[in-house]
This record gives structure tokens, sequence and C-alpha cells, in this order.
């Protein structure tokens, strides 16, 4: 098992060197750069622009600039804001908050709504809840996020006045009531698109299972088909779902952008957004490789759950 | 030749294909929609009297179905039809395109990855899950706000974000591939590497190659709706079904329908897009199974 763990951990930390080289070089090497902020504006003149670059650093030889840059990340010294010369990090943390709320509330809905579906839908497979479920499914995949915000808005807020049409909270309000008003709309709409994918994923998990020789074997030895479904067939059905978990994190985060967006939701999404409007870089950075990390330690996370919830992983 | 002892009652691969791919109903009309989006918005600006760029401020907001305007019109007067079928022309192609260009780098590097092996393999697979750890959207935005935004950049900068799939396809297959008889063979003939790889063992591997190009279709007009939509895409007056929706959330109350025709578009293209793939998933590979 250690010896799996480790593995496993020297993958991620290839691969978040590798990360942060794309990430580097991608923002770097592109026209504009770093320095694009401050050229648009005519007041600089070419001195000004030298002396701001050789300030920041960029006068350097890219590599080193990289090197430099990496080491101060490992040291939580992310750079600051051009915008408003707050630490990275701390713009980061900000925001981070209200992602990760509106993130868990979709990913609870979606799980358990998702695999409600696709347990019942293999265990009814070709009936007609069944179809409905895999269609729906599909279309659920097909529907822009943003759009099925925008109906939500429409139907709810503007039509019918149930929910509030955006933010996280009505000014001067904010108690948890009203919290949880302005948090069900965009949670709701970002759990569409993972309900949808956790079904299918579900649905076909539970029907490999059904068919394997251990549960006819409890059937034939006359257990209830209860005591089949829960103690055999759903706990091994269940298993796989934690890759899933894994896989599902880049689409859940791209998500929470768009919802935030649509919501005008205070998020890491928005944050980001607003960032590239206003070209700020070290925060744009920032945020593509705090939500980089964020998905590599998911995937390790779910493999490492993985392993120890099933030893034939570890060992083979 | 033994054909005539081997094909008692066997299909040709091919016939059994499409025998299994015209019993999935949705992808059939999938495949029929597609026919009709293309058509629609290759031939629709043509017969329509209206230009999509017109700007007619007598008449703004006109409801669909209030006279000449089947769609109505949006906040400078313009004919939302007409703007839906350029719209769609703008995004199919995007879709397309990008596909080709994903297809072309994915193909590549799958192939190389997987025929080497090796160092070279594991670097190039390495790149491909590091890519992969960037959220699409985010990836797609950053690269977005560095670049000019328009047609060519928006259609490489999706496809920049989508051949990491492809290439992990085509790596596995391939690499299955090249042990296998015929590429031996192709080896003891003297063929070279790249003639083995991009004419004996990509060919061979072409059914999830097909399918994989197919679900790319789909996501791709996906993404340029995300990013037309954010305002990093398709630019005004250009339209796009995206950017089509990139000012419909500010008139949401007073006219609904400047919101709706766009996105029923997108979902419609994307959905049958999704489900021709399913169905020549099933009908090309039985055995893949993936959800």
């Amino acid at each position: 098992m250690a010896r799996y763990v480790a593995n496993r951990l020297a993958q991620a930390i290839m691969l978040l060197v590798i990360v942060s080289a794309i990430g580097f070089a991608l923002l770097h090497l592109a026209p504009g750069g770093p320095l694009s902020q401050f050229a648009a504006s005519a007041q600089m003149t070419q001195e000004d622009l030298d002396r701001v670059r050789s300030q920041l650093g960029l006068d350097r030889p890219l590599p080193i600039q990289y090197l430099d840059w990496f080491g101060r990340m490992l040291k939580g010294d992310w750079g600051r804001s051009y915008r408003d010369g707050e630490a990275v990090l701390s713009v980061i943390s900000s925001h981070l908050g209200a992602t990760l709320e509106l993130m868990t509330t979709a990913t609870i809905i979606a799980v358990l709504l998702g695999c409600w579906i696709g347990v019942l839908g293999a265990l009814r497979r070709y009936s007609l809840f069944d179809t409905l479920a895999t269609v729906g499914a599909m279309i659920a995949l097909s529907i822009p996020t943003f759009w099925f915000g925008l109906v939500t808005i429409y139907v709810f807020s503007v039509k019918l006045g149930w929910l509030p049409a955006g933010n996280r909270e009505t000014i001067g309000d904010g108690s948890p009531l009203d919290l949880l008003h302005h948090l069900i709309a965009p949670a709701l709409v970002l759990a569409l698109v993972e309900t949808a994918m956790w079904g299918r994923f579900m649905r076909s998990s539970m029907l490999e299972v059904i068919n394997q020789d251990y549960i006819r074997t409890a059937r034939a030895k006359g257990m209830p088909e209860w005591r089949i479904l829960t103690v055999h067939a759903l706990r091994n059905a269940l298993l796989p779902m934690i890759t899933v978990a894994g896989l599902q994190f880049p689409t859940l985060l791209g998500g929470a952008l768009v919802a935030e967006t649509v919501f005008t939701w205070p998020g890491m999404g928005r944050l980001f957004l607003d960032s590239i409007g206003y070209r700020d870089y070290p925060v744009v950075m920032g945020i593509l490789m705090f939500s980089a990390i964020m998905v590599l330690i998911g995937s390790l996370l779910a493999d490492i759950l993985y392993a120890v919830v099933d030893p034939r992983i570890r060992v083979g | 030749m033994t054909t005539a002892v081997l094909s008692t009652d066997q299909l040709a691969p091919g016939q059994a294909a499409w025998r299994r791919f015209r019993r999935h109903r949705l992808a059939l009309a999938g495949a029929l929609i597609i026919l009709v989006l293309v058509l629609g918005s290759a031939l629709g600006p043509y017969l329509l009297p209206f230009d999509d760029t017109y700007i007619d401020i007598m008449k703004r907001f006109a409801p669909p179905l209030s006279g000449a305007h089947i769609l109505g019109t949006d906040e400078l007067g313009r004919d939302v039809l007409a703007r839906l079928m350029m719209g769609a022309r703008v995004s199919l192609s995007i879709g397309i395109i990008a596909m080709v260009i994903a297809m072309a780098v994915g193909i590549a590097v799958g192939a190389f990855a997987g025929f080497y092996g090796g160092v070279v393999g594991a670097v190039l697979m390495r790149l491909v899950d590091a890519v992969l750890c960037f959220p699409t959207i985010f990836l797609l935005l950053a690269l977005a706000a560095l670049t000019e935004p328009g047609f060519v950049t928006t259609t490489v900068l999706i496809a920049a974000t989508a051949w990491m799939w492809v290439a992990r396809v085509v790596e596995a297959q391939v690499r299955s591939l090249r042990e296998r008889e015929f590429a031996v063979a192709a080896l003891a003939f003297g063929s070279s590497n790249l003639r083995i790889m991009f004419r004996e063992l990509v060919p061979n591997a072409m059914a999830p190659i097909v399918v994989a190009a197919t679900l790319n279709v789909a996501k791709a007009i996906l993404l340029e709706s995300y990013l037309s939509y954010l305002g990093y895409g398709i630019q005004p007056p250009a339209a796009s079904l995206g950017n089509m929706l990139n000012n419909a959330q500010i008139y949401l109350t007073s006219a609904p329908w400047l919101a709706i025709a766009p996105g029923v578009a997108i979902t419609l293209a994307v959905t049958s897009f999704n489900f021709l793939g399913d169905g020549l998933r099933d009908a090309l590979d039985p055995r893949m199974n993936i959800p």
C-alpha cells in the first residue's frame, strides 16, 4: 500500500512540474505578455516600460524566471495582483469559499440523484424509465450550462419570482435562509450535467455488477432480493464511482465558472473572468495553476481512496 | 480467393455495422437533424429576405411571428432567424474545422506515442495528462484572453483544448495493434515506420477514431458557445450561436425570445452529434461500451 501511494505521489509531482511549465510558458510566450497591461497606457514611455520590466524581473531568461517563480510558488508566494497589489493566493482564497459551496452542493445533489437514476435504470434495463433517463442524460450533457442558467432565471426568477436571479446573498440580509435561497438555482444548474454523468456511469457500473457470478450465487442460495441489491450489487457498483468523482472534477470546476458568471456568484470562476478582462496575469496564472493543482490532487485522492477500498488495485 | 467458402451467410463488416446503426433510431434522428441544420445554415440565408447584420432601429424587439420576422428581431432590429442561420453556419464550421485539427494533432501524437512507446511515448502521454489537468474552460479562456479573438483563433484554441482525448484513444489502439501480424508483416516487407503508422495502424483504428471525431464536433460546438457567450469568441456584428446569447441575458425580461432560439439551436446541434457518435460507437465497435 505504501509503495502504491509513493508511486502515485511521485507521478503526481512529476505531472505538477509539467503542468506548471505549460502554464508558465503559455502566458509568457503569448503575444502581449505580462507587460501588455502597462504597454497599453499612453503615458508609459519606453524607458518606463524597461524599468517596470526589470523591476518585475521580466528581463531575465525565461528558464530562470520559471525556476524562480516555481520556487516561490512552493513557498506560497504566488505573486501580486496587478490590479490592487494584493497577494494572489489570498485573492484566490477569498473567492474559494463561494466556489466550494456551490460545487459541494451541486455534487451532493448530483451523486444522490445520479446514482438513484443509474441504479434504477440498470435494474429495469430498456424500460420506459431507463430509456427516458438515457435520452434525458444525453440531452442534459448537450445543453450549454449558461443557457440552462438563463432559462432557469427566466422561469423561476422573472416569471415565477420564486428564486433570486443572482448573487450569493441579499445585501444587508445574509441569514442562512437567505444564503440557501440564493444557492438553489446555481447549484441545480451546475448539478444538471453532473447528475447526467453520474447517472450514466452508475448505470453501466451497476449493469456490469448484476451480471456477475457472485450475484447469481447469492440468488441461488436464496438470499432476499433487497439484500442482494444492497449488500452485494450496490456496494460493488459504487466502488468505481470513486474514480468517476476524480474524473468529473475538471468538468465540475469548469461548470462552476459558467454558473458563477450567469448567476453573478462571487467565486473563483468570476474572479478568473474579471482578471482576464483586466489582463491581470498573476491572478489569471494563479487561478489556472490552482485549478490544475486541485484537479491533480483530486485524481490523486481518488486513486488512493480506490486502492484503500479495493485491494485488487494496489496489487495489480 | 476463398470468399465463396467464407461468405455463406455472413454479412460484410460494413453491412453489419450499417444494420446496427439503422437500429439506433436516435442516431438516425441525429444524422437527420445535422443534415437539416447544415442545409438550413448553408442555403437558408439566400432564401431569407433579411440580412443578418442589417440594423433597423425602427423595428427593435419585434416578437416572433409578428409580421415578416418569423423569430422576431433583436435589440438592433436585426432579424433573429437570419442571425440564427448565419450563427449556425459559423458555429457548425468551427465545430467541424476544430474537430479536424484536433483529430490531426491527436492522431499524430497518439500514433507516435503508441508506436515508439518507451521514453518518446511516456513523454508525449505525460504531456497529454498534464494538459488534461487544466479544466477546459479555464484553459480556453486564458488562451483566448491572450490572443486576438476571431474565427481562426476560436477554432484553433478549441482544437488546442480537445486533441488530448483523441491522442489517448489512438495511443491505446496503436500500442495494441503494432504487435499484430499485419503490422509485423509490414515491417518485414521493409515498410518505413511512418508508413506502418499511418497506412497500417491508424486505418485499423478507424472505428474509435470516427466515434471520437463525432463526439469532438459536439464538444467543439459547445465550447464555441461558451467562449462566445463569455465574449472571447466570435465578435459582433458577426453572429455565432454563442454570441447571440451574449447580451440576451440583459433583455431576458423584455425579450426572452432572443435567448430561446440560439439556445435551442445549440442544444439540438450538440445532442444530434452526441447521439450520432453513440450510434456509430454501437455500430462500428460493439465491444466498446463506454457510457
